[in-house]
């Protein structure tokens, strides 16, 4: 990585979006400090989280990752109540918060609070993953492509309820996508990366209507051009 | 098989202390092989080295080893579990390491990344997930280990082997059999329970 150097506003949501191999994962991992940044610094509400011992700033940062690593000898409720009991609440909290977090994902804590990982589907376990990330009412959830790995219909709604629950709790959001389409829907402001580098942080709007260079112009065009393929497709299959 | 029912209270004394000598072998192996193990699959250019070692030792003819090992514990029971110990260091390590080594990446991310410090995650993700395949090494080390014991009965450490070791020595077939057979039902008793037990965690730990 090279020269990154933006801030996000809290409580937005910001996506990173670039091809793989860009730097993006690697960026967000700075966030938690699963990776030492060679130089530079990364600050979280005014603070530098080198200056934050890594347990702690973990336990105080949500995370969601695309392969989930729900863990597979413990139940729902179990995976979902580790980082509270990490921070010592206790049992009659954590059951409640558990509960709570099961009906704000969309599943009924009744049904899945005793279930193992290996009994839901990937959508299922992705929405377990998100309670987990968030038990501890974290400032900011980082999520490194964690809807890339479910079918396309269950992306659809798990994209319209993450950005519905993170508006309830008012999260700063940091996502990782090679997804425009995706980027698009959840992004407040989206930071385009390249080879290590940024190349242009903006808004949507902004960005669709003054990118920074022939590379961004290029990646939203091609996207443009499958929408309007998907709706002339769409079209002329309601006709047929 | 009448000296066995004659002898069936003597048989069982020693069947007893036949488990004795390798639950203590057992406890004492995994003691030193869960630090080996750990480093084993930590390390991969140093697992290879541990491994050639302690496959050497196992190489060696267990009785052998036996004669070594009483020059420095004398006669009795300690030269035998140090002899059990040592063999069950082969197998443990390399099955703890490997163990190990097949625990899902996500779920460590993940349990790094939750927070939890290296010991958390070795003791609440990385320990169970890997329990199963752990359960099969001791299962190996068991069976193994409750044949070698046998050897005990040159060095007066008691077991089954007195009786196949005294057998042996006044050509008394049934004496020896009164030993040995106790003994195969030992380790397909063991082996049975281990793979119950291997059963249980595997299907607790499937992802």
């Amino acid at each position: 990585m090279d020269g990154v150097s933006f801030d996000i506003p809290a409580g937005s949501f910001t996506v990173l979006l670039g091809p793989s191999g860009c730097g993006k994962s690697t960026l967000l991992r700075t966030v938690n400090r699963l990776v030492t940044p060679g130089s530079g610094t990364v600050t979280v509400g005014g603070r530098d989280v080198a200056s934050i011992e890594p347990t702690a700033l973990r336990r105080a940062t949500g995370y969601v990752i695309q392969a989930v690593g729900l863990f597979a000898h413990m139940t729902v409720a179990q995976n979902i109540a580790v980082v509270p009991e990490l921070l010592h609440w206790d049992r009659e909290r954590i059951a409640r918060r558990t509960d709570d977090l099961l009906e704000l994902v969309g599943l009924d804590p009744l049904r899945y609070r005793s279930r193992f990982p290996r009994e839901l589907s990937g959508g299922e376990q992705q929405r377990v993953g998100v309670a987990r990330a968030i038990a501890a009412e974290p400032q900011v959830l980082l999520m490194d492509e964690p809807f890339g790995a479910v079918d396309a219909i269950a992306r659809r709604s798990l994209q319209d309820e993450m950005l519905r629950i993170v508006r309830t709790l008012q999260t700063t959001v940091l996502f990782v996508t090679h997804d425009v389409e995706e980027a698009l829907r959840l992004a407040d402001r989206i930071a385009v990366m390249r080879d290590g580098k940024l190349l242009q942080y903006a808004t949507p709007e902004e960005m669709l209507g003054a990118p920074a260079n022939a590379y961004i112009a290029q990646l939203f065009a091609v996207n443009a051009d499958l929408r309007r393929y998907d709706t002339l497709r769409n079209a002329l299959g309601q006709e047929t | 098989m009448s000296y066995l029912f004659s002898h069936w209270r003597l048989i069982g004394v020693l069947t007893l202390q036949h488990l004795g000598l390798v639950s203590a072998a057992l406890a004492i192996a995994l003691a030193i092989a869960l630090p080996l193990g750990i480093f084993a699959a930590r390390v991969p250019r140093a697992s290879a080295l541990l491994l050639g070692l302690l496959g050497a030792l196992y190489a060696i003819p267990s009785l052998a080893l036996l004669a070594v090992l009483v020059r420095y514990f004398g006669l009795g029971a300690a030269p035998v579990i140090a002899v059990l110990a040592t063999y069950a260091q082969f197998i443990l390590v390399r099955n703890i390491a490997a163990a190990l080594r097949a625990v899902p990446r996500a779920q460590l991310d993940a349990a790094r990344g939750i927070g939890m410090s290296s010991r958390q995650q070795f003791w609440r993700v990385e320990l169970p997930l890997a329990s199963p395949i752990m359960i099969g090494g001791l299962r190996l080390a068991t069976v193994a280990l409750i044949a070698i014991a046998a050897l005990g009965g040159y060095v007066g450490a008691g077991g089954l082997g007195n009786e196949i070791f005294f057998g042996l020595q006044r050509r008394y077939l049934e004496q020896t059999l009164a030993g040995s057979i106790p003994a195969a039902l030992l380790a397909i008793a063991a082996d049975a329970a281990f793979r119950a037990l291997e059963r249980v965690a595997t299907r607790r730990t499937a992802g």
